[in-house]
């Protein structure tokens, strides 16, 4: 921090007006150091208040889930059981759910993000067919989650279980698989729109001069574009698997809401999200509550871990 | 330049000041509201009471100038705003259980202010007549036990019933709620089996079958389920033209579910805290699978900073509401209270006290 007496204050000509002015200089100089700090100071503030949020919320997750700890233990976490009557809680058809259905929504979502964001960012930057397919994208992260539960469950889940009842399985048409299938719908955006961006800011010499020593589009987009982007299209996927993971409404509506373990990806199952919201407001047992919140903590690390191992993955790619 | 750099800093700090400042307010409105005004009396619990607590409220506010705000956020949740005493009353469609009661720190009693009936709804397309089901085949087909639509021990009960060979799908609610308890107490009064692997509980293990949201979902998947039987609500049943079984009952009658069949269940002996069942009751008359809803007030009305003119005007409004109020149920379909349930309510609401003396006289 600079204060007042910090500042040189020289005065080559001390002439009663040269004197004033450079005191005056001085003021100003002083103003202006002064509003740096105090912006620097707010920044400051801002981070640390997203830092203690976190952390608080962590804490809180970890305190009143003691209860649950304490009474289960570790087995809560590969317990087979979720039986409310008897207060037998085990959460894994609950994570397997999860992660069967975030990552299954990713595989199918990738070839679209990946192709929008090519799309936009390469080859059609403007225009109005672009700029419809980009407004379009867009508008699909502002529909409200409850919105493509209905769809989902009016439109998608009869498709699926005519397509079900040709391939052989069971015709129930909700589950893990419709729920992969809204959730790849939904977390489309996320990927295509930082995708789009990072493509963008490819520096257009590089380019040119792939261009330049003969390369077709196609190749200038699979040795230039895509290796200088990976980094950022990978973050992009991430973000969009962090949505899919927490995503609460849609796949509610959609998965079935089973506490048995999925047979095959047809199955009715369940996630984490959606437990907590199906079963929050009517636990009325202090255990039951607090294996509850415990399902939380366990999807709050899930997500911690997967975002570290993701940026492993990313540091890795920019060293090479 | 530094005049705008000053402005952009002194605004950027006024908002996160409001900002800090409107949260702080928000959390203590929240807090006080309940015993700054004593003309407003604030409810909580079972969303299945909603549209007739909000039918009776407001024609309560007409005569009485009485305003009461009610948050239909569920029976649990209910529950537990009467725990914390941040609510004159908790409503709810199970009544408190063991552990429940032990978090109170007072003694709370239970006034039976409405009845509703769980129904089962089924989409079988080609079945013109009304389905009949008995206690034993309802808890075999939810055990997962009979799997086909044309089960001989479905095809006796209903006989000359042309029943299609279709698999069964089972729709059953996901979120906690009065209505699976409801539903769940029943089948395990009438089944062992239930009772032992299952047992009843407002969220329970399924051992079969699909999970919707709210009577929304279940209807949703029967609706679209070729072969779906579930369980909703009687009053969202009509309202939604579905179709619904006949129960047999524990007398031996199949019940057509209705508002009358009901309160028929009701009208039977009630014990002195109102805590009772209406599954499986005897009445020869009544639909098996119904149940009370309840409204939960401290026994003792003088805590906190409370007034003795708001726990009169709490006591007043219940006393109104299981007697006059009783008008309005039939047409948004909830069963009237039995006269058995209004004079057991009317006991309890004598019992309720302020400060040891006596409410209504």
């Amino acid at each position: 921090m600079i204060t007042r007496s910090d500042l040189p204050l020289r005065v080559i000509n001390s002439s009663p007006e040269a004197v004033a002015k450079a005191k005056k200089r001085a003021r100003l100089s002083f103003r202006q150091i002064r509003t740096e700090n105090i912006f620097n100071k707010t920044l400051i503030l801002m981070g640390l208040i997203m830092v203690v949020l976190v952390v608080g919320i962590f804490l809180t997750l970890v305190v009143q889930s003691l209860p649950s700890i304490k009474a289960l233990g570790p087995k809560y976490l590969w317990g087979k059981v979720w039986d409310p009557v008897q207060d037998i809680y085990g959460a894994w058809p609950f994570l397997l759910g999860t992660l069967l259905s975030s990552f299954l929504a990713l595989i199918i979502s990738i070839p679209f993000s990946i192709s929008v964001a090519i799309f936009l960012g390469e080859y059609h930057p403007a225009g109005w067919l672009p700029n419809l397919l980009k407004n379009a994208v867009e508008l699909i992260a502002a529909v409200p989650s409850v919105i493509f539960g209905f769809w989902g469950l009016a439109v998608l889940v009869p498709i699926v279980r005519t397509f079900e009842s040709h391939i052989g399985v069971a015709p129930v048409g909700v589950g893990i698989f419709s729920s992969s299938l809204i959730l790849a719908i939904m977390i489309i955006p996320y990927a295509a729109s930082l995708g789009r961006s990072m493509i963008n800011l490819v520096p257009s010499h590089l380019k040119e001069a792939a261009y330049g020593l003969g390369a077709t589009r196609w190749e200038v987009i699979r040795s230039v574009v895509l290796p200088y982007t990976k980094s950022g299209l990978f973050a992009g996927i991430l973000l969009s698997l962090g949505r899919a993971l927490g995503e609460t409404m849609a796949v509610t509506m959609v998965i079935g809401n089973t506490s048995l373990i999925p047979k095959n990806i047809f199955a009715p199952g369940n996630t984490m999200a959606s437990v907590i919201a199906n079963e929050f407001t009517e636990a009325d047992k202090p255990v039951y509550l607090s294996a509850l919140i415990e399902l939380g903590l366990v999807l709050f690390l899930v997500t911690v871990v997967i975002n570290m191992i993701g940026k492993k993955i990313i540091d890795r790619f920019t060293n090479d | 330049m530094t005049i705008k750099r000053a402005i952009g800093a002194g605004v950027f700090f006024a908002i996160l000041s409001t900002s800090l400042v409107s949260c702080g307010g928000g959390g203590n409105t929240g807090g006080s509201d309940s015993t700054s005004t004593d003309d407003a009396l604030i409810g909580a619990g079972s969303s299945f009471d909603n549209p007739l607590f909000s039918k009776q409220f407001s024609e309560y506010s007409k005569t009485n100038g009485l305003k009461v705000n009610y948050q239909s956020i569920g029976s649990g949740a209910g529950i537990s705003q009467l725990t914390a005493k941040t609510v004159d009353f908790g409503a709810s469609d199970a009544p408190m259980n063991g552990k429940q009661d032990s978090a109170l720190s007072a003694p709370a009693v239970h006034i039976p202010i409405t009845a509703g009936a769980v129904v089962l709804s089924y989409n079988l397309p080609d079945v013109k007549d009304t389905l009949m089901l008995t206690p034993g085949v309802l808890a075999d087909i939810f055990l997962g036990k009979i799997t086909k639509w044309d089960d001989k021990a479905i095809a006796a009960i209903n006989k000359g019933v042309k029943l299609p060979s279709t698999t069964i799908v089972i729709a059953h609610r996901s979120d906690g709620s009065g209505t699976s308890n409801i539903f769940t107490t029943y089948l395990a009064k009438v089944s062992d089996e239930w009772n032992t692997k299952v047992g009843h509980g407002s969220s329970v293990n399924w051992p079969a079958g699909l999970g919707g949201k709210g009577n929304e979902g279940v209807a949703g998947l029967i609706k679209q389920t070729p072969g779906a039987i579930g369980y909703i609500e009687l009053a969202y049943a009509i309202q939604n033209n579905m179709p619904y079984a006949k129960m047999q009952n524990k007398a031996g009658n199949f019940i057509t579910p209705s508002i009358a069949s009901v309160t028929a269940a009701a009208n039977i002996q009630i014990p002195a805290d109102t805590k009772v069942s209406l599954t499986n009751t005897d009445a020869a008359d009544g639909y098996p699978i119904s149940g009370f809803s309840w409204v939960i007030i401290y026994k003792d009305q003088k805590y906190g900073d409370r007034s003795q003119d708001r726990a009169t005007k709490l006591v007043k409004l219940i006393s109104w509401m299981i007697h006059d109020g009783q008008q309005y149920s039939s047409a948004l379909n909830y069963a009237p209270l039995s006269p058995a349930a209004v004079s057991a309510g009317d006991a309890v609401l004598k019992s309720v006290t302020y400060d040891g003396k006596p409410i209504l006289q």
